[in-house]
């Protein structure tokens, strides 16, 4: 199971109170699964926790990728273990473009890969750059702007999905990309995710709504509730969900335990 | 964030009356004469009087009461004697090898007891000076002798009194009527040494629809067993439809008191771009004033500054709207690391019947240690009426948000605070007209950022 993200009875504390109640997922590369459940329910938690973010505490389980529990690794070294997290509110950086940005961070991961990198070369670096722009419908300017500064909501997202192309991780986790996209923005970042598809990235697609899903067809569909993933299954599920909404769950759980 | 306060309050920095009373060991006698116009004779005569009646800043003063020059050891300054640069630390020829691939108009290298000048021959026939405070004193006697003292004056302080008084090195640029220099002028103070006293008079007088760029450098290598004195004027004029683009960027060594009194006066429709980099210096004082006098005359004024250390910076800005439909837009922004302490000081002073007039400061401030501490007091002193005036002061630390994004893309935590800090400084390096002093300037920050860890 090297080639998969396995996360283990996950329990997680955010300022002292238990959101995460023992988490159970296995993501292997080449599938795309989406974590879908209402508000308030832990899926971002799990988001920021899988990347590392210093206000999550893990109070018990273990993430494993490539042989490493992960959660014992700082956020930059996950990422140079190929673990991507697409914000659900990108932070801005005033003053650092998106080039500069993207090529540091490229450059960071190549140099923790191999010690003697010297680093993408410059020309090499823009057509790279170019390439993943014009995938996502992007103009050239762009890449001269300041990270997030400014940004409208789409562009926001569209530059998260780029810094995915550009970075090409392994496992990708994308928190509510679809939340405040418009139709089109939505189908241009879709596109995207889509496009980087392939044998060697498993994508978590957390949502609340089953509507980016039209568009990012997923393998494994799992749904959370108060901590836990309680209903994991195909496609329809999402559908299912989608017409008859989550106290479907909700009930169904309810009558599981009365049954037990 | 309040928590930080007791600890600087008590640093002790309230020792200031029996060491201002040590006194300066400078006598009427090193007051130049030798060659100097009957006019400028007299001006460095009156200013000398005016430096030994004027007592030294009152730490009660509000402009001085934020920033300790108690430790300042006054009697063991001397004036550089000629060709002292032989025998003192050589310059750092970098500071110029960088300008070398970009062409310049003019370059002027003040060294103690000695200088190097040049300047393209076709503005010398357009009438363009550009050359050191005491060659400018000989040759330009007239031109000169008529604008000393007229836009700072000497009774201002006595560190304005003094350099009116004692200044045995500068700049005199003066762009005739119309002229337009197309390529940046550059001068260099290099003040190396320990026990000196570098005294200096910068004059730029930009004529009537005139325009030109120019960068001015103070630098110095940090040196052991002692202090470096440098004090500053800076005179500025922008005549009517006039441009100056001016760079003042200090690198002084860690040993240097700095003490500076600058003002740019505009005439109508008249417009300055006034640059600060400091990077430098123990201790440094500044008083930076920008009148708009002439009516649509306009000015900029961007601050960039880095401190470590011990370092200390004390800016005093004023921007004065004298005349209708004036505007003025300051930025100053600056890092500050280990223990070393900044304060703005800024003030917009819009005079009575100086209406539609447009005034803007802002100081923003990044704080990047428990221990350092910036002051940042804007203010504002409104006597027309129709004007807008607005202002904003913050003074914060680098968004644990930020480095932990930077960090979700796999880029160490210590590469992510230097990009945090590079990018909140691009805006205003943006501003600097050469490539190669702009680079240094990021080297500058770099090194800085290296000594970073907390």
């Amino acid at each position: 199971m090297t080639d998969a993200l396995v996360i283990r009875n996950l329990r997680v504390r955010v300022e002292g109170k238990e959101i995460l109640k023992g988490v159970n997922l296995t993501l292997p590369k080449g599938e795309v699964h989406a974590i879908m459940g209402p508000n308030g329910t832990g899926k971002s938690t799990l988001a920021y926790t899988l990347m590392g973010h210093p206000g999550y505490e893990v109070v018990e389980g273990e993430v494993w990728f490539k042989g490493q529990n992960i959660l014992e690794l700082e956020p930059d070294e996950r990422a140079h273990l190929g673990i991507f997290l697409a914000f659900q509110y990108p932070v801005a950086i005033p003053g650092v473009t998106v080039a500069n940005f993207l090529r540091t961070a490229l450059n960071a991961q190549r140099r923790a890969r191999d010690p003697e990198d010297k680093g993408i070369p410059i020309a090499e670096f823009r057509k790279l750059l170019k390439e993943k722009m014009a995938l996502l419908n992007m103009d050239p300017s762009f890449g001269g702007r300041y990270l997030n500064d400014g940004f409208s909501g789409g562009e926001k997202k569209r530059a998260e999905i780029l810094q995915m192309a550009v970075l090409q991780p392994e496992i990708a986790i994308l928190d509510e990309t679809d939340s405040g996209l418009d139709i089109d923005a939505l189908r241009i970042v879709a596109q995207g995710v889509n496009a980087l598809r392939g044998p060697n990235l498993g994508v978590l697609v957390i949502t609340h709504y089953q509507r980016i899903l039209n568009y990012i067809q997923p393998d494994v569909v799992h749904v959370m509730m108060d901590g836990r993933i309680v209903e994991t299954g195909g496609p329809d599920l999402a559908l299912h969900l989608e017409e008859k909404g989550y106290s479907w769950v909700r009930e169904k759980l309810e009558g599981d335990s009365v049954l037990a | 964030m309040t928590k930080e306060t007791p600890e600087i309050v008590v640093r002790g920095r309230r020792r200031e009356a029996q060491a201002l009373a040590k006194a300066f060991a400078f006598q009427r006698a090193m007051v130049r004469t030798a060659g100097l116009s009957p006019g400028i004779q007299a001006f460095r005569d009156q200013a000398w009087r005016l430096f030994e009646s004027l007592p030294m800043p009152d730490p009660k003063d509000e402009a001085w009461r934020r920033t300790d020059i108690s430790g300042l050891q006054a009697e063991t300054f001397r004036l550089p004697q000629p060709d002292a640069y032989l025998d003192l630390a050589p310059l750092d020829e970098s500071l110029l090898s960088p300008l070398a691939g970009e062409a310049h108009a003019g370059q002027v290298v003040l060294l103690p007891g000695g200088v190097r000048t040049s300047l393209n021959e076709s503005l010398q026939a357009q009438g363009v000076v550009f050359t050191d405070l005491l060659s400018a004193e000989r040759d330009h006697a007239d031109l000169l002798e008529a604008r000393l003292g007229k836009i700072v004056r000497p009774e201002e302080g006595k560190f304005a009194a003094m350099a009116a008084a004692l200044a045995h090195t500068g700049v005199f640029l003066y762009v005739p009527r119309g002229v337009v220099i197309e390529q940046p002028l550059h001068s260099l103070l290099w003040g190396p040494g320990v026990g000196l006293a570098h005294i200096s008079h910068l004059v730029i007088w930009v004529e009537d629809e005139a325009s030109v760029t120019y960068v001015h450098e103070y630098a110095s290598p940090t040196e052991e067993g002692g202090q470096t004195l440098h004090v500053g004027l800076v005179e500025v004029y922008v005549g009517e439809g006039a441009n100056l683009r001016f760079v003042e960027l200090q690198s002084w060594g860690e040993h240097v008191w700095n003490f500076t009194h600058e003002r740019v006066r505009v005439a109508r429709q008249g417009n300055v771009d006034w640059v600060f980099g400091a990077m430098g210096g123990h201790v440094t004082k500044n008083f930076a004033e920008l009148d708009l006098v002439g009516e649509g005359s306009t000015g900029r004024m961007s601050g960039f500054y880095f401190t470590d250390g011990d370092q200390h910076l004390d800016y005093d800005s004023q921007q004065n709207h004298l005349a209708p439909h004036t505007t003025s837009d300051l930025l100053f922004k600056g890092a500050l690391l280990d223990r070393s302490r900044v304060v703005w000081q800024g003030m917009i002073y819009v005079a009575p019947g100086a209406f539609k007039t447009d005034g803007y400061q802002a100081n923003r401030n990044l704080v990047l240690s428990r221990q350092a501490r910036a002051d940042s007091i804007p203010g504002l002193e409104i006597l027309a009426d129709d004007v807008r005036c607005t202002h904003g002061a913050t003074v914060g630390k680098i968004d644990p948000e930020q480095i932990f994004y930077l960090r979700a893309r796999g880029i160490p935590e210590v590469e992510a605070k230097r990009l945090i800090v590079e990018g909140f400084f691009d805006p205003i390096m943006q501003r600097i007209p050469f490539e190669g002093v702009r680079a240094r300037f990021q080297e500058a920050i770099q090194r800085k950022m290296l000594n970073f860890k907390a």
